[in-house]
């Protein structure tokens, strides 16, 4: 049976691999042809999605050995020396699941993308970038060493590049495109050096198998090698805050929001922002080998990120920037999990978090799209009742974000705050309680003024055309369901885990508290902006400096403005200036001063006198023979007084 | 006490002539002296050639006993051909530049 799933496992290439052929035919050849570029598209993702089914149920079958004994598929791709990098895929359930969750969202938003990009004139090429984004991140989520991640890693960060700058003519999507390439690649230095330190140290790349880095490095960290591993588990961390918008590197993403609405529904809330989660789950191996601090600081600053982006995602007013700031909130989340050791609830609510944040970005799409590129919730407003089943699928996600059973976050959110208590780490367990307050506060803020309220007059909503709707209600209905996986009955735990499985039941002290506070924060919410028992205007009045630090998003923004202008290029530019000016330059103008005075002096010796040339010549002849004759005596046969000697 | 002339003989009058001529060719002014000189110089070398002919074993020649004698010839001819293509040379400049002192001859330099 398990050697019948390995013959479908070897076959896991095909699944990034159909959406990347599909990205090399749109553009090479059907990118005049719109309706054959799109159609192309999504029957490779959706091709995918129906192979990652198969995958998923084989792996579902293979039982939980496959935990421990992931099933490898690769052949060798490069060989220098020492240096062997394979490329192959890797079946196991964390990255079953993965191909689930990105095929099923990348196969939903392509659909959905028919309706949101209807007559966009770039939509043959919109179209390649997403077969692109979907090759790549499935390439990520399936490679088998940390050389081949980088690459996807690197790969969806340039699809990223490219569909935040989609519409290039606007100035602030070139500018949010370059800032969210720029900010990432400060992470992907630190992934970088972390790799090569892992390379350096162990001479391998491979997450499994043979002599790969999950097994020195246990073998590594029994030695005491413990403080060298949390160098490295830093470093490698350090992609991941760029990548899942960690404090302090998560400033492009809100800005990214200036792509069109599916791309950030896929990209920037559901899949590649995740990688940075997938990566820290992958390399789970280093981070608990390492010493505590590696994994304290994944938890402090996870949940320090859950917290923050929560507060600022109060006073923003642009329904994208909501959710945006929502996604990075929700990232710290499963990004403390990680820390707290609860891999499998990370896991858990990295999928819910998929299906319910592209629902609600696919909603909040929907919405713009109807309101004719409005962005700012106070423009809208009663949209629930022109737009029903937006408006229905969007409460749904709300309530799944919020944690209210049982939809599918209050599952993956309890198992995130059981794990943050069972293990000891209560400050973490109220920072996330209180988050998950906040949350269910901002989104229903979110729809009650949007969705509810008054409607303006001068907005003329109407529902929008069924492809956009279908998508709404798949991923509504896995929001809805996406949760009962994680019932101890059925197991996700028993499949997606680090180390031994522990069956437990679902601790309901927790789930009640997790409960209270969804429910307090909704509650909130709707006495603020349905009932305006409490009025919002007057608790802006009641604290203006903290609305405005809020609203200013802590002003992190501007502090990167003010050191990029008076340290960057104020202090450092001037002294790399001078370095560039008088020593690199210097270096090379010196050469050349070298060269050039040594020609004017040797010229001189050009003196058109012939007899002098004749002289040097001798002279040159006489120390040549000298050099042989006497120096070196090999050639002591043609020393003349030799010659004449043995001659009577 | 009879100094039989031997090989050194030869090879002490090649060498003298050789140095004479190198003398004349560093310290002569006038062009033709200095195309003098080079005709000593490729004389000595000549006695050279000859005297190792004579001097040495037939064995140990090779191919022919006049092997140096031959060499000897081809560099006449050829000095002959140097001579007259430099002596050409020397009334082509002299024609310009109404000299045949070498050190005016310096105008081939930087």
């Amino acid at each position: 049976m398990f050697k019948e799933m390995n013959e479908l496992f070897n076959w896991a290439w095909l699944i990034p691999f159909l959406p990347f052929l599909s990205f090399l035919l749109i553009a090479l050849v059907t990118k005049r042809s719109k309706r054959l570029s799109s159609t192309i598209s999504i029957l490779a993702i959706l091709t995918s999605f129906g192979l990652s089914i198969a995958i998923g149920l084989g792996v579902i079958q293979s039982g939980s050995q496959i935990v421990d004994n992931p099933v490898l598929t690769k052949v060798n791709w490069l060989s220098i020396g020492g240096l062997h990098i394979d490329f192959g895929t890797i079946i196991d359930p964390m990255s079953a699941m993965m191909l689930f969750v990105v095929t099923l969202v990348a196969s939903m938003v392509q659909i959905y993308s028919i309706g949101y990009m209807h007559g966009d004139p770039g939509y043959s090429r919109y179209y390649a970038f997403q077969s692109l984004f979907a090759a790549s991140m499935l390439g990520l989520v399936l490679a088998t060493n940390l050389l081949e991640l980088f690459i996807f890693w690197e790969l969806v960060g340039l699809c990223s590049y490219l569909l935040i700058g989609f519409w290039f003519q606007k100035v602030s999507a070139r500018e949010a495109a370059k800032k969210a390439f720029i900010t990432t690649r400060v992470g992907d230095f630190g992934l970088l050096l972390g790799i090569l330190f892992l390379y350096n140290k162990f001479g391998t790349l491979d997450f499994y198998g043979v002599n790969s880095l999950s097994q020195q490095i246990q073998d590594f960290a029994l030695v005491g090698g413990a403080g060298y591993l949390t160098l490295m588990a830093v470093l490698v961390f350090i992609g991941p805050i760029g990548k899942s918008g960690q404090f302090p590197l998560h400033v492009w993403l809100p800005d990214a929001m200036e792509g069109p609405t599916p791309v950030s529904a896929l990209i920037h809330a559901a899949t590649m922002v995740v990688a940075g989660v997938y990566l820290v789950a992958r390399m789970f191996f280093l981070f608990d080998n390492a010493s505590p601090f590696a994994l304290q600081l994944v938890a402090g600053l996870g949940a320090f990120t859950a917290l923050f982006a929560a507060t600022i995602a109060i006073a923003q007013n642009d329904i994208k920037r909501i959710l945006a700031y929502s996604t990075l909130s929700q990232l710290g989340y499963m990004m403390f999990a990680l820390g707290v050791g609860a891999l499998t609830a990370s896991m858990f609510h990295l999928m819910t978090h998929a299906f319910f944040k592209a629902l609600m970005f696919l909603g909040a799409g929907s919405v713009i799209h109807a309101l004719h590129e409005k962005q700012n919730i106070w423009d809208m407003g009663g949209l629930w009742k022109k737009m029903p089943i937006t408006g229905t699928t969007f409460f749904i996600g709300v309530l799944a974000i919020a944690g209210i059973p049982p939809f599918a976050g209050f599952f993956s959110k309890d198992e995130i705050l059981a794990g943050a208590l069972h293990s000891g780490h209560y400050v973490i367990f109220a920072v996330g309680l209180f988050t998950a307050f906040l949350t269910a506060f901002y989104m229903s803020r979110l729809f009650f003024v949007a969705f509810m309220g008054e409607e303006k007059p001068e907005n003329h909503p109407h529902e929008s055309p069924w492809v956009m709707t279908v998508p709404l209600l798949i991923l509504a209905f896995f929001s809805v369901v996406g949760g009962w996986v994680a019932l101890p009955e059925h197991g996700f735990g028993y499949f997606v885990r680090y180390g031994e499985f522990h069956p437990h039941e679902m601790d309901w002290m927790v789930a009640s508290v997790s409960i209270i506070a969804g429910v307090l924060g909704m509650g909130l919410a709707y006495i603020t902006y349905v009932k305006r028992v409490i009025k919002a205007e007057n608790v802006v009045a009641r604290f203006p400096g903290v609305y405005k630090l809020l609203k200013n998003k802590y002003y992190i923004d501007e502090i990167y403005l003010w050191l990029i202008r008076n340290v960057m290029d104020g202090i450092v530019a001037k002294v790399l200036y001078w370095i560039d000016l008088y020593i690199v330059d210097g270096v090379v103008n010196g050469l050349a001063a070298i060269t050039r005075g040594a020609g004017g002096a040797l010229r001189r010796t050009t003196t058109g006198q012939l007899q002098t040339y004749a002289l040097v010549i001798f002279f040159a002849v006489v120390v040549i023979y000298l050099f042989f004759a006497l120096g070196e005596g090999q050639l002591s046969a043609l020393n003349p007084a030799a010659m004449l000697g043995g001659v009577k | 006490m009879s100094i039989s002339v031997g090989l050194g003989s030869y090879l002490l009058v090649g060498a003298m002539l050789f140095c004479l001529g190198l003398y004349g060719l560093f310290v002569k002014r006038n062009i033709i002296a200095i195309l003098m000189s080079i005709e000593l110089m490729l004389n000595a070398v000549n006695i050279n050639f000859v005297a190792f002919s004579r001097f040495t074993p037939w064995a140990d020649l090779g191919t022919s006993p006049f092997i140096g004698q031959v060499a000897a010839f081809f560099v006449i001819v050829v000095a002959a051909a140097e001579i007259a293509v430099g002596l050409a040379l020397v009334i082509a400049i002299y024609r310009s530049r109404r000299t045949t002192n070498v050190d005016d001859f310096n105008w081939l330099k930087w």
